[in-house]
């Protein structure tokens, strides 16, 4: 019984924080509405026994990327987007494409079935913890994967560097443009 | 104990709001969030299935779409700040140089 009202809560938090996330006009409260909506995906996650991946919602999502979306908002000028208008000139054919998806694939849910079991019960997860469980699939059978993973971050750290540098920027130009504008002023 | 469908429910529609985001929204950074949302739908529906599967599998699934998804918000958003150095706007439909 708790279960079900700790899951309608966050449920419930998840769609209003989403559909606030989407439909407000200033990006910033945007971003805080995904924050709050990805804390409560933590606490779902936590009803569904993965406590680690829970730990690396809050951590990674919330702790890195979203931070990452501020610092840019903050670069890009919010000042006027307050006064534009948030949405395409026809937001309608959009809203109805995704409304009809979703109708759709509530539709197909009862149809899908369970199929065999895995190699992890619940139990043996309890005993072994759920990080130690993780890892031993993580190294094991997803080792070339992960390494993958690891060269994945390495290549969008590169390509973040490479966009976000200026172009014939060298490294003392933060220097003298201050300069040029102390001479200036 | 709460019932798969509910889960995959909640994910449906976490995926249809990320989406109506996407398409209605002329910021490209809310976009990007947008992309989020849709993302942590596919999520749930993995760690719910690989909790009913009894596998961890999809637990490792979701551990990866994690890495891509912050390799993907450095990208896309670095590509946001040049974007606006040089065309002064992040705003989707002003972005139509190709259309000639």
């Amino acid at each position: 019984m708790f279960d079900q009202i700790f899951f309608g809560y966050c449920a419930l938090m998840i769609i209003t924080s989403g559909l606030l996330a989407i439909s407000l006009r200033n990006p910033v409260h945007c971003v805080l509405m995904v924050l709050v909506l990805f804390f409560h995906m933590a606490g779902l996650y936590l009803t569904l026994q993965a406590e680690f991946l829970a730990a690396v919602q809050i951590i990674v999502y919330a702790g890195a990327i979203l931070v990452l979306y501020l610092f840019v908002l903050f670069l890009v000028s919010i000042r006027e987007e307050l006064q534009l208008d948030a949405f395409i000139p026809n937001p309608w054919i959009g809203r109805i494409i995704a409304v009809g998806m979703g109708v759709g694939l509530v539709y197909v849910i009862p149809a899908f079935t369970l199929g065999e079991k895995g190699a992890w019960p619940e139990a043996a997860i309890q005993e072994l913890t759920n990080t130690k469980a993780l890892g031993q699939e993580l190294f094991t059978t997803a080792l070339l994967p992960f390494e993958i993973a690891g060269l994945i971050l390495l290549v969008a750290l590169i390509g973040g560097l490479v966009l976000a540098r200026r172009e014939g920027a060298g490294p003392l130009d933060n220097d003298e443009h201050g300069k040029k504008q102390e001479v200036a002023s | 104990m709460i019932p798969l469908t509910w889960y995959m429910a909640l994910a449906v529609v976490l995926f249809c709001i990320g989406v109506c985001g996407f398409l209605t929204r002329r910021n490209v950074i809310v976009m990007f969030l947008s992309i989020e949302l849709m993302l942590n739908g596919v999520n749930l529906n993995l760690v719910a299935l690989s909790h009913f599967l009894e596998s961890l599998r999809g637990q490792t699934f979701t551990f990866f779409i994690i890495t891509v998804a912050a390799a993907e918000a450095a990208i896309g958003l670095g590509i946001a700040i040049t974007l606006y150095r040089s065309r002064q706007t992040v705003h989707v439909d002003t972005i139509n140089q190709l259309k000639g």
